[in-house]
């Protein structure tokens, strides 16, 4: 159950643009502490959005991403209303979902 | 005129157009970086920072268990909406010009029983002063689009000012700088860091309405005192204590030059 994320969609000309902003460390795997201990991976590595419940993009991510991912796209589609489902599952197999009704 | 001449005049002139070519390129690279930040505003991280200082603002902590929604900022207790482009101000209770995260560590003490000591010692990204970021993330997010309004009424604010004007311009430590020297000009850079002209009106409201703000190469969320601390260790000069009447005494320098100027916060920085 991680941070909350924050989710805007609005509708124009038949295209619904979502835009998602996660709380997540994003931790590579690669960075040591102050004692020379390497800091292991945390980091998204599923993101599924769905769109009045059908799935309409999938993400495989890997430690590239950085920290507090903004992810933003377009979806052919979608009304205002449609209810906006965005779910990410993490290397330690935490996962979060939030939703937002499409504006 | 003589061949020499010639020769000479006609490379001053290919150097001037390439000046000129080179200083015109430079614009386009600012344009671009401009629309970068541009950019960047959407899906500031800062707003999950605003997010969980709501909560810490809201929720019962400290000895009394209570939370800091009783807390004044200057506009009365719990009034959080444009409190922050008041700050710094003079409050009676304390007889004390405080600035926002002063004010908070007072409010913890009167309302939470809390210890402002931990507060002060921790570093900005350790507990329990990382949560002061997150405090200031939210309430100068509640400041956003309102005008910079501090005033110099009270005779302390003055002071504050003048100490803060002073200060900006006392050249001490290993380089002998002062904040002067890297902001007391206009049109320097730093690397790709533009540096504002603080004693006019329009940098200091690039600073002042910029920060608390994000910081996206290292992933932080930086309050006032965090960036002003971090100038002071640019400068190489000793650590300010936090919250202490130096960091307030420059705060209510830039603030006042900045009045009227439209608060951004909270930003989002390189």
């Amino acid at each position: 159950m991680g941070s909350p994320m924050k989710i805007r969609a609005s509708v124009k000309d038949g295209v619904t643009e979502i835009k998602v902003l996660m709380g997540h460390e994003m931790e590579t795997g690669q960075r040591k502490d102050a004692n020379g201990a390497v800091i292991p991976a945390w980091f998204i590595n599923e993101v599924t959005a769905k769109l009045d419940g059908k799935t309409v993009m999938q993400a495989q991510w890997g430690p590239s991403i950085s920290k507090n991912p903004y992810l933003a796209f377009k979806v052919k589609g979608g009304k205002a209303g449609d209810k906006v489902s965005v779910t990410w599952v993490d290397n330690k197999g935490d996962t979060r979902t939030d939703e937002a009704a499409a504006t | 005129m003589d061949r020499a001449s010639v020769g000479i005049m006609a490379f001053l002139m290919v150097s001037a157009t390439a000046v000129t070519v080179a200083y015109a390129q430079k614009d386009a690279a600012q344009d671009s970086i401009e629309a970068y930040r541009e950019a960047l505003q959407d899906g500031n991280p800062a707003e999950l920072y605003e997010a969980s200082g709501e909560d810490l603002w809201k929720t019962p902590a400290g000895p009394k268990a209570a939370s800091l929604e009783r807390c004044d900022l200057g506009l009365g207790p719990g009034v959080v909406k444009g409190a922050y482009a008041q700050l710094p101000r003079h409050f009676a209770d304390t007889d004390r010009v405080q600035d926002l995260e002063s004010r908070l560590l007072t409010c913890m003490q009167t309302l939470q029983g809390k210890d402002p000591k931990p507060y002060i010692e921790a570093s900005f990204t350790a507990p329990p002063k990382e949560e002061m970021n997150a405090l200031a993330a939210y309430i100068s997010g509640q400041s956003k689009d309102a005008p910079i309004a501090v005033t110099l009424a009270h005779p302390k604010e003055q002071a504050m000012y003048d100490l803060g004007k002073r200060m900006f311009n006392y050249q001490g430590g290993p380089y002998d700088f002062a904040c002067a020297t890297c902001h007391g000009q206009e049109g320097t850079r730093i690397r790709l860091q533009d540096l504002p002209y603080i004693p006019s009106a329009k940098g200091a409201a690039a600073g002042w309405s910029s920060w608390p703000a994000y910081r996206v190469s290292a992933g932080q969320m930086w309050s006032m005192q965090w960036r002003l601390n971090d100038c002071f260790r640019q400068q190489r000069f000793p650590e300010p204590v936090y919250t202490s009447d130096a960091t307030i005494a420059l705060s209510m320098y830039m603030a006042a030059t900045a009045n009227g100027a439209t608060m951004k916060t909270p930003g989002i920085k390189r």
